[in-house]
């Protein structure tokens, strides 16, 4: 028998039994489009979060107090303005270096108000993490010097505070004290589920008073270049080290937060991916148990088609051909529902799904090698059968 | 008539072993089916007549003795060769009619012609000749559930011949059918055995059956009782055969 008739004679035996057909398929189908979907969501959250750490600006150097670890727990800040100016000289341009003290706050605006995090910073922060007004200015070196009480709005919080007004030159009254809306910034979108725009940023020095500390919580830094970004990060805390004898700082570049998020990332993708390759696995023995039945079921015609000339191995290729179309048709069944899952949830949801061509090539891979080996015992079973004792079976 | 024999049976035995025990289902049996032949197979149940239908069309191998289908010997050859002499050579006919479900007649008649490699199409056009001759050319996209047991039998006849094979072992044709569409489908293999000139063997309980055949082979626990061609002296022409 030729190879395209064999094809066709299982062909046709699936379609004389189409229930049959599309339930052993079935496990296949899940398993299959479970492989899809979830890598898409693995990777689609991998990509997002490679962007956002991108999106904070080329060659950034982020200086923390503890070691940034994996499970390590944030350290309580001892460093000050001081240190601000000490790593600016270090760096040699106190342009490149941006700070951070941060806290929750309520803002009012007549009688709306919001609850959001209120960010002092340095009148460098646009340079050092790219960020731009749409209307308005930012922060100026005076304002930071003097402390004066002007803020800068992040998209949203400015539309739910004025929304029927142009917010730059209103008042705003942040934790009971007045502040002036000088700039509002270009809109971020979402990330993760977290808003982006949510954000008002003022003076470090008025932060300061606002809080009633002398501290900042984080320093970052726009390395002059990429090469010799480790080293420079060393010699800040070498620096911030002797400045605090009692506390370990740390320097992270992107890269290195890249590393340690597409880490974890890599690892949920790969057990996202386990576990969709653990149903994928049971659907191929699913598709075993139901070609055994199968062969158990059609023993006359296995027996017949013996006894009008069919080969031991007609039959034995007749099966393994019949599993293997029906898990890759279930595995490209799979494949349909797991892109088109992938784009509902990508659109529909917060959460990012990327289709990758890899593992609609692997899942499709994995469910023909499972229709061939699944498939195997089922038909050297079949092929093997004794016409006499196949014909004579009830 | 110097036709080599359709198949020649020497001395053949078969021995199950069911659960360690051998069950001998033939005996030493010894016979010749010729070309065109009409033979009826009688005895009482468990004589061993489905054993040696199976054993003359190949399906089976004989336990001992000397068995030769078609100029071959069945003992020297492989599984496949076997079952490619059963698709030349061989037509079988059951009582359970044993047709694909769920499949067109036309198609079920076309089966053994997968096995020779025929194109679809060629396939196709002979199973549906075939159905005509055995007066189902009406019936050729109907599916065996839509057929009548009589149907069914020409159907399942149809196929035995598609291929157009030197014998057909029809093991109780007429079983599963009551007795008019018994003796339809009867007649049909008669005429079909005069017509083309397939030599048929066919094992039957009813005497009235067994008395049109030109030739009536009697069985008893596994051996051979009665044969008619010994007693009218052709058996010394097979013997010969053998022989040389
Ligand atoms: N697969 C088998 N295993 C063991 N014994 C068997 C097997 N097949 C047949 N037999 C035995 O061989 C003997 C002959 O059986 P066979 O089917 O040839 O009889 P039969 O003449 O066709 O009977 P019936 O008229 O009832 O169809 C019986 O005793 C039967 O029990
Ligand atoms: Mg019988």
């Amino acid at each position: 028998m030729r190879v395209a008739e064999a094809w066709r004679v299982a062909w046709d035996a699936l379609r004389a039994n189409r229930m049959r057909s599309a339930l052993t398929m079935l496990g296949v189908v899940i398993g299959v489009a479970s492989v899809v979907l979830l890598v898409a969501i693995g990777t689609g959250t991998k990509q997002r979060v490679e962007q956002q750490v991108e999106g904070l600006g080329s060659n950034l150097l982020l200086v923390v107090p503890g070691r940034l670890d994996v499970g390590s727990a944030p350290a309580l800040s001892p460093l000050t303005l001081q240190d601000v100016d000490a790593v600016g000289r270090v760096v040699g341009d106190p342009s490149r270096v941006a700070v951070t003290v941060a806290s929750g706050a309520t803002v009012r605006a007549g009688n709306r108000e919001d609850f959001t995090t209120v960010q002092g910073v340095l009148e460098t922060t646009p340079t050092v993490f790219a960020r731009e007004v749409a209307r308005g200015r930012y922060l100026t070196g005076s304002d930071v010097d003097t402390g004066r009480r002007v803020a800068v709005l992040g998209d949203s919080v400015a539309r739910s505070l004025f929304p029927d007004r142009e917010a730059v030159g209103q008042q705003l009254n942040v934790a009971g004290v007045r502040f002036r809306v000088i700039g509002v910034f270009t809109p971020l979108g979402q990330s993760l589920g977290v808003d982006r725009d949510d954000e008002v940023h003022v003076p470090v020095t008025a932060a300061q008073r606002l809080y009633g500390t002398q501290r900042v919580d984080a320093i970052a830094v726009k390395a002059p270049d990429r090469e010799r970004i480790d080293e420079l990060g060393e010699r800040i805390v070498a620096e911030l080290n002797g400045r605090h004898p009692g506390t370990e700082f740390s320097a992270v570049t992107q890269e290195q937060i890249l590393g340690v998020l597409g880490d974890i990332l890599g690892i949920l993708t790969g057990v996202l991916a386990a576990i969709a390759g653990i149903s994928l696995l049971v659907g191929g023995v699913g598709v075993s148990n139901i070609m055994l039945v199968s062969v158990r079921e059609r023993t006359r015609e296995i027996g017949l088609r013996k006894a009008v000339g069919a080969r031991p191995r007609d039959i034995g290729v007749q099966f393994l051909l019949e599993a293997v179309l029906l898990t890759s048709a279930g595995g490209l069944t799979g494949m349909a529902l797991g892109v088109g899952g992938a784009l509902l949830v990508a659109a529909v949801s917060p959460i990012p799904a990327a289709v990758t061509w890899w593992s609609l090539a692997l899942a499709f891979g994995v469910s023909a090698a499972v229709g061939i080996i699944f498939g195997v015992v089922p038909a050297q079973r079949a092929g093997r059968l004794d016409p006499v004792v196949a014909l004579r079976s009830e | 008539m110097s036709r080599a024999p359709a198949i020649e049976a020497v001395d053949v035995s078969r021995t199950y072993q069911l659960d360690g025990v051998s069950v001998p289902a033939l005996r030493g049996v010894s016979l010749t089916v010729e070309a065109g032949d009409y033979v009826a197979l009688i005895g009482p149940s468990g004589s061993g007549k489905s054993t040696l239908m199976h054993l003359l069309g190949g399906l089976d191998r004989p336990s001992g003795g000397r068995l030769v289908i078609g100029g071959r010997e069945v003992g020297t050859l492989t599984a496949p060769e076997l079952a490619r002499l059963r698709n030349e050579t061989i037509g079988f006919v059951f009582q359970a009619f044993h047709l694909l479900p769920r499949t067109s007649a036309v198609d079920n008649v076309a089966l053994p012609l997968v096995y020779r490699g025929v194109s679809a199409r060629q396939r196709r056009e002979r199973a549906a000749a075939m159905l005509g001759r055995v007066g189902l050319g009406h019936r050729l996209h109907h599916r065996p559930n839509q057929l009548s047991g009589g149907e069914q039998q020409r159907v399942a006849i149809a196929r035995a011949l598609v291929t157009d094979p030197t014998v057909l072992l029809a093991d109780e044709p007429t079983g599963n059918l009551d007795s008019t569409t018994g003796a339809a489908v009867l007649e049909l293999l008669e005429r079909l055995n005069g017509e083309s000139g397939v030599a048929l063997v066919m094992v039957t309980h009813d005497a009235e059956v067994a008395a049109r055949a030109r030739r009536r082979i009697a069985m008893r626990d596994g051996v051979v009782v009665a044969d008619s061609a010994a007693e009218s002296g052709s058996t010394e022409v097979a013997d010969g055969g053998a022989g040389a």
